[in-house]
């Protein structure tokens, strides 16, 4: 069985489909409708719910957004899922929803109610940035436009969902009109409350969380079920005895098998519960990151020793997946556009993986082995990734390439670190995502490096190999040819981007990205 | 100028300006004046309140009856070939399933062309295209029909997709026959020109993603008929189509639609076909079928804008006045013919733009493709049709040393004052009231265009990596439907005796502000409180007869045809009153939703009514209007399809990244013609909107078909709209203060597609920052959309040529 808040609404499910999402299980089991199924992907935002969870601060909660179409009911255990239907009190709307009306952020008005929930979300956390703490709270827009660093905050909450027809100007006033004047409202008033009925869920001694398919009996190989265990352990065990388990974490890679193939996932594993694997460590030596830790609960701390990585996560998915998805997901899921394999590959990083057996650690070098596919032995999680903080004199850049800045699956990525004294490259390490069957270190480039003057004639033999040994395909995002030149063209950039950190006298330097142009 | 209020943050750089002559009498309706009342003023979309708590119903959100049933189509794995097998056995027995149907369960029309034949409901041999329906389930709910669905085996004879616009043209494989418009002698006007320039052009098409996908809920009624829920632009064809292939008179079908999630044109035709198969498994099971596509099946199985293939021969003079213009547009059909004809034509009615060509030949062919038949989409062709010239402009501008701006001005049409030699259109209808000179220089003003050209090349000089681009394209669009028939719409006002009035019209709301704007004509002439309107759904037992909700043309007809219901109306009031009081009808006057008679007293609207029942005055009116002036002899090419132009231009700013063809638009300065606005925050929207739109279309939306004729785009995540972040940080939109002269309701202008082309600059400017890198020598080839893959590639295309040619460029 699971519990949790439908809005201020105690709910028990014991029997339901282990694979049914949220978004499904409102519309069509509870009649919900307002909250809207754009593309059931996570891709567009018109299904985006909040969840308030308890946060270690007694009476606090985090509120954060998802993608309801892409998470599954069975991780509601314990939480608040806040709707659209009840931000408004009696005749009186939210602050957001007025400031909606009053900016005439709505036209077709489809994608209206994720806008709403996701501008809830950040009315909730408009002093929480996610990912650069100095951004500011806002000024009282009134009659100033929408400051850089107030655009940025709002380009981050409002990045995951799409509108077609406003243009987002009025969505953006709208979000400003409510940073400028966050009024406290009933959710406040009662989270102390809630904080507590949360934490009673969480804590009440009782078989562990799950669910079960109503369909289908309760027997080995047959069986549908749900399973949110609280511990390692417990998990570890889990999968040894249902070896047709899958683990769930954010759902952001795996959900997709549901709602895209429509293939039932009978026997999920989820980790978000698991204690151990919630921790994020860090240490001079290293950043541990629990297998379960979210991109954006990772966000802040990946800011202070990894700058350059916390900022390409700026733009893995959007929040809503940010929300969600982890690192663990996105290392196990293997893909070779995944975005944070190769930063993980030039880090050298390693993964501590556990099973019935024991745990083990292994280097993220080597973890790859073919197209989607990896060492990890069958059994076993992803229980944390451990990144060496010895770098911290390299120059470091990691650089995304796609269609769109938001949102968008990489054509390229690219990690690129070197350490420079007297002028000459001493070590570096290039990995790419999007050039191979695999995300990829290319060692023969990085020695082709070592030794090399820090100029533009030092790369070029390293640009050579990068040319003739990458094999990338021509897919619907980019053609092999664009994404070979981009290896190379990225590794200019960097280089550039060296010099002019290390010739910089005070000068103003002229910026070489779009993104850093004003 | 008038300075509008709007509610919000509104910045000073984000003002909005509109242009409003208070004192005006519109149309000369005496009484009619638009000092007080509800038109002109920003109020709010009808169904703001009901957006923003999911309260708003949309098709997929009513309770389905119980009993209901879910649908899922079938779909052709392949783009072009023959079923050898199509075993639905599986499909049948999976669990849920309560009926399965192909073509030849159909009883009434198999062809469900919206003009031409061409588009079988389904087929069971011959696929001409990827996504083709081959059968439809039902079944209990929808994951189990989509499962079902996926059950069916399916062999197949597989042939080579036909997929080139150019190769089909070559071998005159044509979905419609070819069309030319001429104007002057081409060709010895080219022979005798200082230069002539030639250039080839690729148009990306463009998926409409409307956020809420095609959805069709059909309900049997007592009388063997049917009554449809659907998400469409066009319930009377819906309408018809449903009772055709049901084989009922239109009579036995009624068509309800509240509101659309988004339309753009995609559900202008390619709405029918999933009401028509919902309504076929409804009429065979006796159950409510809801059919909503998923958006992959959306994507894959909906006709998108017509990609198009282009090509000019442009002849000019020293100064880079056109002398002649040879133009050929190919559109991408796809498999069917569709709306393709008039999409084409529309293309060529744009191909001049603004400009002036001087002798022209245009020439328009409808290309045969083995892709889904492609449709209407927000400017229906006429963007496609001004890429073509737009990069004329460019490129005459390089090829005389020219800043662009300037040759796009000498190349303006004429107005009546000065040069009323050069106001004829290559198909014989002359530009009147062309504003463009006027609108261009106050926008060069307000956008310090001259000022940032000057910055702008000097940042170029000295920034190694980073280009910046800047551009002024000007927009003028021709209103009307080009199908004649189309251009008449019908309303429906009903006054109850509490003084409240329902409303039904022919249009459909989609987003577009419609229902709202028609609420605020209908409260005005009638002189009452906006609050006490109410728009319905679109109906067909209510307007029968209806043309779609497209062409822009929503409140020109519909506002019009409530107008004159309401007129009707408010006359009869008048002539009540007038004897009641025995009062001069010239002395009434209503107004804020009381009524007066000259002298002191008034009563409420409410009071009025009242007794206007009593007194026995029938309170419901029909109302009915046509568009006067249009005509077009297609035979020989001449005639005036447009009842008027819009115009509008727009100056963007984008910066690029010559290592990876990244770039950001930075700036953006719109100044657009609506002539008088009936509601400026509305009209904002759409300019705004219909802008970010566009520059989607020509930058990251990218269709991509696969060779064997898949599409591999079909998702959002591999298909990338604007996201929030794509909106420009400076984003000024001013109204241009003129009211339109011909007697349109309230002398408004059409909206929902003309600003969607002044996106155009955006690409421009694209390639105005490629040309910094020959020092504006090269103008550079950029298909659309213009990825970061496309920029770069012209970016080292034009590197390449410096080089060659020894000319210095600005790279590293
Ligand atoms: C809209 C959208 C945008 C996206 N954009 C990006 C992007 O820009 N860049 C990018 O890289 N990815 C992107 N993704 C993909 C996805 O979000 C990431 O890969 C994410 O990191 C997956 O993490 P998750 O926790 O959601 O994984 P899940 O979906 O829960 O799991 C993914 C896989 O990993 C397995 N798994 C999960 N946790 C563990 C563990 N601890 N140990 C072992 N196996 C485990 C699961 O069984 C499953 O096979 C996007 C996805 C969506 C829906
Ligand atoms: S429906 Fe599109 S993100 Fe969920
Ligand atoms: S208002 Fe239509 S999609 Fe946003």
């Amino acid at each position: 069985m699971i519990r949790f808040l439908l809005n201020d609404q105690p709910r028990d499910i014991e029997y339901i489909a282990p694979d049914l999402t949220i978004l499904e299980y409102l519309r069509t089991i509870e009649v919900q409708r307002g909250t809207k199924e754009g593309c059931a992907s996570g891709d567009c935002g018109a299904c985006t719910l909040v969840l308030a969870e308890p946060s270690e601060e007694p009476g606090k909660l985090l509120y954060r957004s998802i993608n309801s179409c892409i998470t599954f009911v069975g991780s509601l255990h314990g939480k608040q899922l806040i709707t659209v239907e009840h931000l408004q009190q009696g005749q009186q709307l939210h602050q957001t929803q007025q400031a909606m009306v009053e900016c005439h952020g709505s036209q077709c008005g489809f994608c209206t109610p994720g806008f709403v929930m996701s501008l809830f979300a950040l009315s909730k956390n408009s002093g929480v940035c996610e990912f650069d703490p100095q951004a500011s709270n806002g000024e009282a827009p009134g009659n100033q436009p929408v400051n850089p660093e107030q655009r940025h905050q709002i380009n981050l909450a409002l990045g995951g969902n799409l509108c077609r027809c406003t243009g987002y100007r009025p969505i953006m006033d709208a979000a400003a009109q409510v940073l400028a004047d966050v009024q406290p409202d009933q959710f406040d008033a009662r989270q102390a409350e809630v904080w507590q009925q949360l934490m009673d869920i969480r804590t009440a001694q009782a078989p562990m969380a799950g669910l079960t398919d109503p369909g289908c009996p309760v027997k080995p190989l047959t069986e549908r079920r749900f399973f949110s265990p609280q511990t390692l352990a417990e998990l570890v065990e889990l999968l040894a005895r249902y070896p047709q388990a899958r683990l769930v974490a954010g759902g952001t890679d795996l959900a997709l098998e549901r709602t895209q193939q429509l293939k039932p996932l009978d026997v999920l594993v989820y980790t978000g519960a698991v204690a151990e694997m919630q921790q994020l460590t860090l240490t001079d030596e290293t950043l541990i990151i629990g297998g379960a830790v979210s991109y954006s609960r990772m966000a802040s701390t990946l800011q202070l020793v990894l700058p350059e990585f916390a900022s390409m996560m700026e733009r893995l998915g959007a929040l809503q997946v940010r929300n969600q998805g982890t690192m663990a997901g996105n290392v196990a899921n293997a893909s070779p556009i995944g975005d944070t394999p190769p930063v993980l590959l030039a880090l050298d990083a390693l993964l501590h993986v556990d099973s019935a057996e024991g745990q083990q650690t292994l280097p993220v070098n080597g973890f790859f082995t073919g197209y989607r596919q990896t060492t990890l032995p069958k059994g076993a999680v992803i229980s944390a990734i451990e990144i060496p903080l010895n770098k911290s004199d390299w120059f470091r850049r990691v650089y995304k390439v796609s269609k769109r800045l938001e949102d968008d699956i990489s054509a390229v990525l690219a990690a690129i670190m070197f350490k420079v004294e007297n002028g000459l490259i001493l070590d570096a390490r290039l990995a790419f995502g999007g050039v191979a069957a695999t995300p990829l270190r290319v060692v023969a480039a990085e020695q082709a490096l070592i030794g090399q003057p820090a100029t533009l004639a030092g790369i070029s033999a390293a640009q050579q190999i990068l040319k003739q040994t990458l094999t990338p395909l021509t897919d619907v995002r980019a053609s092999a040819e664009y994404r070979l030149q981009l290896t190379q063209n990225l590794l200019t950039r960097a280089l550039l981007e060296f010099q002019q950190q290390a010739n910089s006298d005070g000068s103003a330097s002229v910026a070489l990205e779009v993104g850093h142009y004003a | 100028m008038r300075k509008v209020e709007l509610q919000g943050a509104s910045s000073p750089e984000n003002e909005l300006t509109l242009a409003t002559n208070p004192s005006a009498i519109p149309n000369g309706i005496a009484g009619l004046d638009l000092v007080s009342g509800p038109v002109g003023k920003p109020s709010r979309h009808e169904s703001a309140i009901q957006h923003v708590t999911g309260a708003a119903r949309y098709v997929d959100d009513l309770i389905e009856p119980a009993n209901g049933l879910f649908a899922a189509v079938i779909r052709s794995p392949i783009a072009r070939g023959t079923i050898t097998r199509m075993d639905l056995e599986p499909v049948r027995k999976s669990p849920g399933v309560v009926c399965v149907l192909t073509v030849d369960d159909v009883l009434g029309h198999t062809d469900i062309g919206p003009v031409f034949p061409g588009d079988p409901i389904m087929t069971s041999t011959e696929v001409k295209f990827f996504g083709q329906c081959l059968a439809v389930v039902a079944a209990t709910s929808e994951l189990a029909a989509r499962r079902a669905a996926q059950a069916a085996i399916l062999e197949f004879e597989r042939e080579e997709p036909l997929l080139d616009a150019r190769e089909a043209v070559a071998s005159q494989q044509l979905v419609r026959p070819s069309h030319v418009m001429t104007m002057g002698d081409v060709d010895s006007a080219l022979a005798s020109s200082h230069q002539v320039l030639e250039a080839m052009q690729e148009v990306g098409g463009q998926e409409h993603f409307y956020l809420e996908g095609q959805v069709s809920l059909a309900m049997p009624t007592e009388d063997g008929g049917m009554l449809v829920y659907t998400s469409s632009q066009h319930p009377s064809e819906v309408q018809k189509l449903v009772a055709e292939v049901l084989a009922l008179p239109l009579n036995r079908v009624t068509v309800d639609m509240r509101r659309m999630g988004g339309g753009f044109g995609g559900k202008e035709s390619q709405a029918a076909q999933w009401a028509c198969l919902a309504a076929l498994l409804a009429s065979k099971t006796g159950r409510a079928v809801k059919l909503r596509l998923p958006r992959q099946d959306d994507m894959i199985m909906t006709g998108k804008r017509h990609p198009f293939a282009n090509s000019y021969r442009i002849g000019i003079d020293e100064a880079g006045r056109i002398t002649a213009a040879d133009i050929e547009v190919i559109g991408n059909c796809g498999n069917s013919p569709d709306l393709s004809d008039a999409i084409v034509d529309r293309a060529m009615f744009h191909a001049d733009n603004a400009y002036f060509l001087g002798n022209a030949r245009i020439a328009g062919h409808r290309a045969f493709s083995n892709q889904v038949s492609h449709t209407a989409y927000r400017g229906f062709g006429g963007p496609q049709g001004m890429m073509i010239i737009e990069r004329a402009m460019d490129d005459i501008a390089r090829a005389v040393g020219k800043d662009p701006l300037d040759i796009r001005k000498l190349n303006l049409y004429g107005t009546e004052q000065s040069e009323p030699e050069r106001t004829l259109t290559p198909y014989h209808q002359t530009v009147e009231f062309n504003y463009l000179p006027q609108l261009i220089e106050q926008l060069e003003t307000s956008s310090d265009y001259r000022a940032r050209r000057v910055a702008i090349r000097q940042f170029n000089q000295h920034s190694p990596i980073l280009k910046r681009g800047l551009a002024l394209t000007p927009v003028k669009f021709g209103i009307s439907f080009t199908l004649q028939h189309l251009n008449q719409a019908g309303a429906l006002i009903h006054i109850y005796t509490d003084g409240s009035i329902q409303v039904n019209h022919g249009g459909t709301e989609m987003g577009q502000g419609l229902h709202t704007k028609v609420g605020q004509i209908v409260a005005q002439t009638l002189g009452v409180e906006l609050e006490r309107i109410v728009v319905t759904a679109t109906r067909t037992d209510k307007v029968p007869n209806t043309s779609p909700t497209a062409a822009s043309s929503g409140t020109d007809l519909n506002g019009k045809a409530a107008q004159n219901a309401a007129l009707t109306l408010r006359q009869r009031l008048v002539e009540f009153l007038a004897a009641e009081k025995t009062v001069s009808p010239e002395a009434i006057r209503f107004e804020n939703g009381r009524v007066s008679w000259g002298g002191s007293e008034d009563m409420s609207f409410a009071e009025l009514v009242q007794a206007a029942y009593v007194g026995r005055v029938s309170l419901s009116a029909t109302g009915y209007y046509r568009t006067p002036k249009i005509w077009y002899d297609r035979t020989n090419a001449r005639g005036r399809p447009f009842f008027y132009f819009a115009l509008g231009a727009a100056v963007s700013e984008v910066v690029v990244d010559t290592l990876t063809g990244e770039y950001r638009v930075t700036r953006v300065d719109i100044l657009h013609d609506v002539g008088r606005s009936i509601n400026p925050a509305i009209d904002r929207g759409q300019i705004e909107g219909g802008f970010i739109q566009g520059m989607g279309w020509l930058t990251t939306e990218e269709l991509v078909w696969h060779a064997d004729g898949r599409l591999l785009s079909n998702n959002p995540a591999t298909y990338k709209i604007p996201a929030i972040g794509d909106t420009p940080p400076v984003f000024n939109v001013a109204l241009f203060e003129h009211e339109n002269d011909e007697a349109t309701v309230y002398n408004s202008k059409a909206v929902g597609e003309p600003p969607f082309m002044l996106a155009i600059s955006v690409w421009s400017a694209l390639r105005d920052a490629i040309s910094s890198l020959s020092d504006y020598r090269l103008s550079p080839d950029l298909d659309t959309p213009a990825t970061p893959e496309r920029v770069l590639k012209a970016v080292m295309a034009v590197q390449a040529q410096c080089a060659q040619n020894g000319m210095t460029g600005g790279a590293v």
